[in-house]
């Protein structure tokens, strides 16, 4: 036994090893490539600064502190042309931010409806579904979003057709609606008791808002409360207390309680002078945007419901029907918890894919990071290599937390391995 | 892998930069026998492509000179279509040699973007039109109006100068080239359409119905429009300016397309031959031939005739020629002696 040990050379490295023997030779190339890339890097960004030394260009950030001299039509914050580029660049931000978080809820709803639906055994709905989901993921977004844009400036009356006693168009739903070639105006909720905001140095915050929110979270707790009362209560006894007019008190009423108090009332649109004033104005570039990101990216989110819903074996249902659940608590209860594991991932890259597809918004002239900070801000200041880089970096940002925040919930539904 | 794709875009954006600029852009030209033109991506009278797809236009006109001038031939120049947000990196990348574009000449466009403006081809102001059912005789009374707009442009920072300055609100509406506005324009999406005066009249030169729209009296901003070349190629700058100037002289020495071959055999006016290269030696000067001014001015006639025959009042654009006259005839045009 002593011997065998002895048959073994002794490890001894010799440099020639690196490239004839198996165990380094991966990691020799590995490092070259290493290095290789680096260089490679590196000598793009020498070029880089070498060029832009050439032009007699230096980089730099300060344009976001200069003063930008443009006005922003849809602002969710204050502004206006006297403020800076940086500023500028957080209200496209914001936009950006806006219609994405739009799109995504509407490309949610259509998508799940679209796919629970093209499952169905009615044959006309099933067709229906197919043909809107073929039909949309099969032409180009931009597309949808110029038709849209198109239907809404060409087709729809302007805001003069609205005026005086032989006007040819007038609102709709008992004249709190108009839908003009500018926009759809829509009545926006006011507070005639006001609590007044906070200001946050940069941006405002409404307290009725945080009211509202603040008591809307509570009224839903306090309900998630009962109902886990009346689980432990059947769990014990057998017998579920009624809870469906304690749930709906709890739900309503603060809240109900809360608009009075703040004397909550609807701001009407009128017309004013060249445009409806007053009203939320929904301008035809957010709608067109919202929509068509919407309702093309449902298409693909439609597809990867079904393909979810498909993944779940046969079995699980028919299991479920032999315990004598209804379809609906099947799909509820059995289907969908197990088809999610399959949807979510997928639909992160459908979510990513709004936010990023929102800087078309330049096509129709929606003020978003693309048209702000990438747009008119390049071109005032002609910080092309700054803005872009800039740009990049936010939407990459905005991309990882989503994907983040996505994970996490992924986290949550998938397979419990124990 | 996310570090890898960052480093990639800084790639491709260095590869923009890396095509940028070199030196000797004449040499360039002549090598490769065609100037590129930067011009709008259509603008009647100024830069439109007519029915059988050759480029047409004021600013058309100047790059055509340029190229006779270099290359004795009119119709050497490829025409770059850019648009007010693409034509500074289009011009800084070499991808044009030479921008005639509707460009106002600004300090930070000449200072900060390292642009150099060569001559001042148009003299322009902004202005606003507006429908005339509207009912709107004067700008002052636009408050609350919805203002359609190209984006990247001066007359952006100048409707927000205006509107502050007078205490009104408006709606902008960013566009991105001028046919998108006028399709905006006309289906009534916007109460306005403002660039300059030049713009506003060429646009509604193009519509069904021009008797029904009105340009306001008031001009809000100077806008000299100007020719443009990369800073750093003094010889190529030189060029283009004295092409340009050129056509400016040749319209005050009364050289016209028409009477430029006789005036070339040599006239009394001795500053006449110094232009036309019978006399002195400022062709070579700039590295060209003595004949380089009569090809320049007999591509499209002297600046006067250019005008007339693309934007001024015998045309469908009808533009006076107002602020663009000699300066004997009270205009503004000045070219400097060719000594």
């Amino acid at each position: 036994m002593a011997t065998t040990a002895e048959t073994f050379p002794r490890k001894v490295f010799r440099p020639s090893m690196l490239l004839y023997d198996k165990r380094y030779r991966s990691l020799t190339i590995q490092v070259v490539v290493l290095f290789l890339l680096m260089g490679f890097f590196a000598w793009l960004i020498d070029n880089t600064l070498t060029n832009l030394a050439a032009l007699g260009r230096d980089f730099s950030f300060r344009f976001l502190g200069q003063t930008a001299g443009y006005d922003i039509n849809q602002r969710l914050i204050d502004y206006n042309s006297q403020m800076t580029h940086g500023r500028a660049a957080v209200v496209g931000l914001l936009n950006t931010l806006l219609v994405a978080v739009l799109a995504c809820v509407l490309a949610t709803v259509v998508g799940v409806l679209a796919g629970v639906l093209r499952l169905s055994n009615n044959w006309l709905v099933a067709g229906l579904m197919t043909v809107y989901v073929e039909i949309f993921r099969n032409i180009p977004t931009l597309l949808w979003i110029l038709i849209i844009f198109a239907i809404m400036t060409e087709a729809m009356p302007p805001p003069s057709a609205f005026r005086g006693e032989d006007a040819t168009s007038s609102m709709l739903l008992w004249d709190t609606v108009a839908v003009t070639n500018r926009g759809v105006y829509i009545p926006e909720p006011l507070f005639s008791r006001s609590l007044g905001v906070i200001d946050m140095g940069s941006f405002l915050i409404s307290i009725d808002l945080l009211a509202i929110v603040a008591v809307v979270g509570l009224s839903i707790w306090a309900n998630k409360r009962l109902l886990a009362h009346a689980t432990a209560v059947q769990n014990a006894t057998g017998i579920r207390p009624k809870t469906w007019w304690k749930s709906i008190l709890i739900l309503v009423l603060p809240i109900v309680a809360l608009l009075v108090v703040l004397g909550f009332h609807l701001g009407y649109p009128e017309l004013r002078g060249f445009n409806f004033a007053g009203g939320t104005h929904l301008r035809n570039s957010l709608i067109a945007l919202w929509f068509a990101l919407g309702i093309y990216t449902g298409a693909f989110v439609a597809e990867n419901v079904r393909s979810g819903i498909l993944a779940v074996s046969k079995g699980q249902t028919e299991a479920a029907f032999a315990l004598g659940l209804r379809p609906g608590l099947t799909m509820r209860l059995v289907i969908l918890p197990q088809a999610l594991r399959v949807i979510i991932p997928p639909l992160i890259s459908q979510y990513l894919n709004i936010t990023k597809n929102t800087s078309l918004a330049l096509a129709v002239g929606y003020m978003d990071l693309r048209s702000t900070l990438g747009g008119i801000t390049i071109n005032q200041t002609g910080r092309e290599l700054e803005g872009m880089l800039l740009m990049m970096l936010i939407y990459l940002v905005i991309s990882l937390l989503i994907s983040g925040a996505m994970n996490v919930y992924n986290a949550r539904v998938k397979l419990k391995e124990r | 892998m996310n570090k890898t794709v960052l480093l990639g875009s800084i790639a491709a954006a260095s590869a923009l930069v890396a095509g940028a600029a070199s030196a000797n852009t004449l040499q360039e030209v002549i090598d490769r026998g065609e100037v590129r033109c930067g011009v709008s991506t259509g603008l009647a009278g100024f830069s439109a492509p007519d029915a059988n797809g050759v480029w047409q236009g004021f600013d058309v006109a100047m790059c055509r000179a340029v190229a006779a001038a270099v290359l004795d031939d009119p119709m050497a120049v490829e025409f770059v279509p850019t648009t007010g947000q693409t034509r500074f990196t289009a011009l800084a990348s070499g991808e044009v040699d030479v921008l005639a574009r509707n460009t106002t000449w600004t300090f930070t466009r000449d200072v900060d973007l390292n642009l150099r403006f060569v001559g001042i081809n148009y003299y322009d102001g902004q202005g606003f039109m507006v429908r005339g059912d509207l009912g709107v005789g004067s700008a002052t009374e636009l408050d609350g109006a919805t203002v359609c707009i190209q984006t990247g442009t001066t007359t952006e920072l100048n409707l927000a100068d205006y509107f502050r300055a007078n205490g009104m609100e408006y709606e902008p509406v960013p566009i991105e080239t001028n046919a998108e506005a006028q399709q905006q324009y006309l289906a009534g999406a916007c109460d306005v359409y403002t660039t300059d005066v030049s713009g506003l009249a060429a646009t509604r030169a193009s519509f069904a119905d021009p008797e029904n729209h009105v340009i306001l009296p008031e001009v809000i901003s100077k806008e000299p429009l100007a020719i443009t070349v990369r800073d750093g190629d003094d010889r190529w700058a030189g060029v283009v300016q004295w092409t340009f100037f050129a056509l400016v002289a040749a319209e005050e020495m009364g050289i016209t397309s028409a009477n430029i071959a006789e005036l070339a055999q040599g006239t009394d006016n001795p500053e006449i031959n110094r232009l036309l290269g019978t006399e002195g030696e400022l062709g070579s000067m700039l590295g060209l031939d003595p004949e380089w001014a009569i090809r320049a001015i007999s591509a499209g006639g002297n600046y006067g005739e250019i005008f007339a025959a693309n934007i001024g009042d015998g045309t469908p654009i009808g533009l006076a020629r107002g602020l663009n006259a000699q300066w004997t005839q009270g205009g503004l045009l000045y070219a400097p002696p060719f000594r």
